[in-house]
């Protein structure tokens, strides 16, 4: 169950601001982070996993300032997460995939065949990982993620790529995560699937923090229909 | 004062004719995307040429550089440009490089056979000429040098900056799909950009002839000075480029003015673009960890414990019926030929499995038979020092160079090799003042010596199958795939790169003082710059995925000499053959094994 308080956050790429002065609390449960494409959704993750600097302001988890550790360092405090272009291990197995991540936490090996029965990709153990359809390989990476046991899970567009029934799937497993403790945050542009599991939601526009609330207010909320519909 | 002002003089001349070759390395590098190692060789041969037509030919100076210069380096620009590098767009770094590597090894080849080794003077242009500035004087030649960098500054900038063809140029870089659409050709622009780099290659080289001597290696390897150029341009900025030039032409200019002349200082006079070369990718920021285009590779079936057993089995029992057939040279060849495979089996974990490109692998083997050598009597335990000793030398490489990535990694590597060969390798320090060292066998017979390397060879190619299949081994692969999803899965993947180095390099120090007992003799020449890079083409012809790959690399790596002094001739072509193989093959890092392996299972099924 972790707290996270992003202060003040801002990104710039040379003359371009993707990421400006965002400040917003995560909070355990599943939270939304939508807006339009380049509205600074994924350069937020790369942030808070520790793979980007941010240009100035703190990421802050459960009161412990973090804005200065490496992405394995976070990892190791509870942090995971999948990525909206998809970096799985393409010349190992499915399988071995999570095996890497179970290792990286001193875990039991054996746990990998329940991770992968749980996302639902359990067939697809012994196909090199680049073979897969990228549905499947989105569920392996959030396996992957879910086998360092963290306390606060990032999914970058996780169900792009999945169908219907998977998507359904997909958010039953969310409230079970949820339940579980782990503070889950899912940058989504399935919109059922957001307001559908969420407890609370962000809205980002063009790099800034446009609106927090429940999923109804944000739905109500004048300024996001604007920033969707341009 | 007025010796300050001579050795500025001589060193912005050399500058000039490093920003000369640099600035064609950058145009190709930016807009083909492929580095080419070859570039250096690009400029020995058409200096090789411009000797042919104006020294042994006759023709006059001007005509024989106009026809070497604008017809025979472009047209061979071209050609390289259409049947190697367009094939290889888009493709990882290791791939062009080793391509870049055939086509060096390859031009060395045919150099080699066209101008067997003879001195080869080559007079100054208009040496009639010269000038006196203050008390110094500055030569026709010089003076034609001078003139020419700043034409190809100005020419590039001209070129890139003011015309449509160069703003098409930037563009293909930064898109090729993209630019294709508004109506430029890519092919046709990378072809125009390779065929005036392989002129500037050309003129770079033949100007700086007089300086450096008509030779195969030297003006091949001088490039590393290029490269040292280019990286302080970032490899695309020419200006930046030209600076760096000039910059390590004064440098060295003063280094000979200024330095003691001990030996020691002497070769670090000639170690200073290597060293240069580290501090500028010192000063380069910390390559971000790559998100994004993960693409897996197909390596050939990773045998279990029991097929690897039973290969072990087989192979050893092979070797033991061949040592009771063969008469005693042969017995020491297939020695050697082992030892190289072990050297392989170092490069399959480094470069197989955890996807670095090592330009200087051959540096440990030196590393670890100048140990074995200085111990003096080989037993069990020194050998495992000299391993021990290129391990420590392999992670503290790393651990300066694994800021970088990719091709700048690949680049320190060879920076490194070129600073171990001057400062140690080459100089008293490893050989002693005879520069060669007497080491006593550790078995007497060479059947004993095959053995010995049969049973060593089976050792290190279980322990790399046996990581490749445990946590390391998948751990080195998942680096290689996506350093940034193993940092967020709470893996250091800095420290699993340095450990990956560190356990490469102790193999090769292994190899090395196996190579040491077995030759009774190593000198310095045996551990020469030049031979990394054989070693690198080898590994990826033979297969640099599998323990069959280095064993079949290493044969072929033993038959090499062997055939030289034979047939020498058939050696050369043989080497070009092997510069076209690498650069066809290259897409397939599994090597000629994999087709016999691919036969194999054809048939069976």
């Amino acid at each position: 169950m972790s707290t996270l308080r992003v202060e003040g956050v801002t990104v710039r790429f040379g003359e371009v601001t993707a990421v400006d002065d965002v400040t917003l609390t995560v909070e355990p449960g599943v939270t939304g982070l939508i807006g339009p494409n380049g509205a600074g959704k994924t350069t937020l993750f790369d942030v808070i996993s520790g793979l980007r600097k941010p240009t100035a302001g703190r990421v802050v988890l459960d009161d412990l300032d973090i804005t200065a550790k490496g992405p394995h360092q976070r990892s190791r405090l509870g942090v995971a997460r999948t990525f909206q272009r998809l970096e799985v291990f393409g010349s190992l197995t499915v399988w071995e995939n999570v095996v890497v991540a179970l290792e990286s936490r001193r875990r039991s090996v054996k746990l990998a065949d329940e991770l992968l029965g749980r996302v639902g990709i359990a067939d697809f153990a012994g196909n090199q990982a680049d073979t897969v359809p990228t549905g499947a390989a989105r569920l392996l990476e959030l396996a992957r993620a879910l086998a360092t046991d963290p306390s606060l899970l990032l999914l970058d567009e996780p169900s792009s790529g999945l169908d219907r029934a998977e998507t359904d799937a997909f958010g039953e497993l969310l409230r079970q995560l949820s339940a579980e403790g782990r503070s889950v945050v899912l940058v989504e542009h399935d919109m059922d699937l957001v307001m559908g599991y969420c407890d609370r939601v962000h809205v980002l526009n063009l790099g800034r923090l446009l609106v927090s609330g429940t999923p109804d207010a944000v739905r109500a909320h004048e300024g996001v229909r604007e920033a969707y519909l341009g | 004062m007025t010796a300050l002002l001579a050795y500025t003089i001589f060193g912005l001349v050399t500058g000039g004719a490093y920003a000369v070759v640099a600035g064609g390395l950058v145009l190709t590098y930016s807009t083909s995307k492929v580095f080419n190692v070859g570039h250096g060789a690009i400029g020995m041969v058409m200096a090789f040429l411009y000797w042919e037509l104006a020294e042994n030919r006759g023709l006059p100076q001007w005509l024989a550089l106009l026809l070497v210069v604008g017809v025979c380096a472009p047209l061979f620009g071209l050609v390289v440009e259409r049947f190697i590098m367009r094939r290889l767009a888009g493709a990882p770094v290791g791939i062009t490089l080793v391509a870049g590597v055939g086509v060096l090894v390859g031009l060395i080849g045919v150099a080699q056979v066209v101008w067997p080794p003879q001195a080869r003077p080559v007079r100054p242009f208009l040496d009639q000429l010269g000038v006196h500035i203050g008390q110094s004087f500055v030569s026709g030649h010089d003076l034609v040098t001078l003139v020419c960098a700043v034409l190809v500054a100005g020419g590039l900038y001209v070129v890139l900056n003011r015309t449509r063809t160069g703003l098409a140029m930037r563009a293909c870089v930064d898109a090729p799909e993209l630019a294709s659409l508004y109506g430029t050709r890519p092919a046709r622009l990378s072809a125009l950009s390779w065929a005036i780099g392989s002129a500037l290659a050309a003129l770079g080289g033949i100007l700086l002839t007089p300086v450096v001597q008509l030779d195969y290696v030297t003006m091949t390897l001088l490039v590393i000075t290029a490269y040292t150029a280019a990286l302080v341009g970032r490899l695309r900025s020419l200006p930046w480029t030209f600076a760096g030039a000039l910059g390590l032409g004064l440098v060295q200019s003063y280094a000979v003015a200024y330095l003691p002349s001990s030996p020691f200082w002497i070769s670090f006079r000639a170690a200073i673009p290597a060293l240069l070369l580290f501090v500028v990718l010192l000063a380069m920021p910390q390559s971000p960890l790559r998100i994004g285009g993960v693409r897996g590779t197909r390596g050939l079936a990773v045998p279990n414990g029991l097929t690897t057993g039973v290969g072990a089995g087989l192979f050893l029992g092979v070797v033991a019926v061949l040592a009771l057939l063969v008469d005693s040279v042969v017995a020491g060849q297939l020695a050697l030929a082992l030892v190289f495979g072990i050297v392989l089996l170092s490069m399959v974990l480094l470069t197989g499995y955890g996807g670095v490109v090592s330009l200087g692998q051959f540096t440990f083997v030196g590393v670890g038979a100048v140990t074995v050598a200085r111990l003096g009597s080989p037993s069990p335990l020194t050998l495992l020092v000299g391993a021990g000793v290129a391990a420590v030398v392999g992670a503290l490489i790393a651990l300066t160079a694994l800021r970088v990535s990719g091709l700048y990694l690949a680049l320190a590597t060879l920076g490194f090799a070129q600073l171990m060969d001057k400062l140690v390798l080459q100089s008293p320090i490893a050989f002693g003042v005879r520069g060669s060292l007497q080491v006593p066998r550790l078995v007497e017979s060479a059947t004993g010596q095959l053995l010995l390397a049969a049973g060593t060879f089976t050792l290190v190619g279980i322990g790399v199958l046996a990581i490749r299949r445990g946590r390391l081994g998948r751990r080195m692969i998942a680096v290689k795939d996506s350093s940034a999803a193993c940092a967020t899965l709470g893996l250091n993947v800095r420290w699993i790169r340095v450990w990956v180095f560190s356990l490469s390099a102790a193999i090769a120090g292994l190899a090395g003082g196996l190579f040491a007992q077995l030759r009774e003799t190593v000198a310095a020449s045996d551990f020469q710059l030049f031979n990394n890079l054989p070693l690198l083409l080898f590994a990826v012809i033979a297969g640099v995925t599998s323990v069959s790959g280095a064993l079949l690399g290493g044969v072929l790596l033993m038959l090499l000499p062997v055939l030289q002094s034979g047939f020498p001739a058939f050696a050369g072509v043989a080497v070009v053959l092997l510069g076209v193989a690498a650069a066809g093959l290259a897409r397939d890092p599994n090597g000629l094994v994999s087709w016999g392996f691919r036969a194999w299972s054809w048939r069976r099924a």
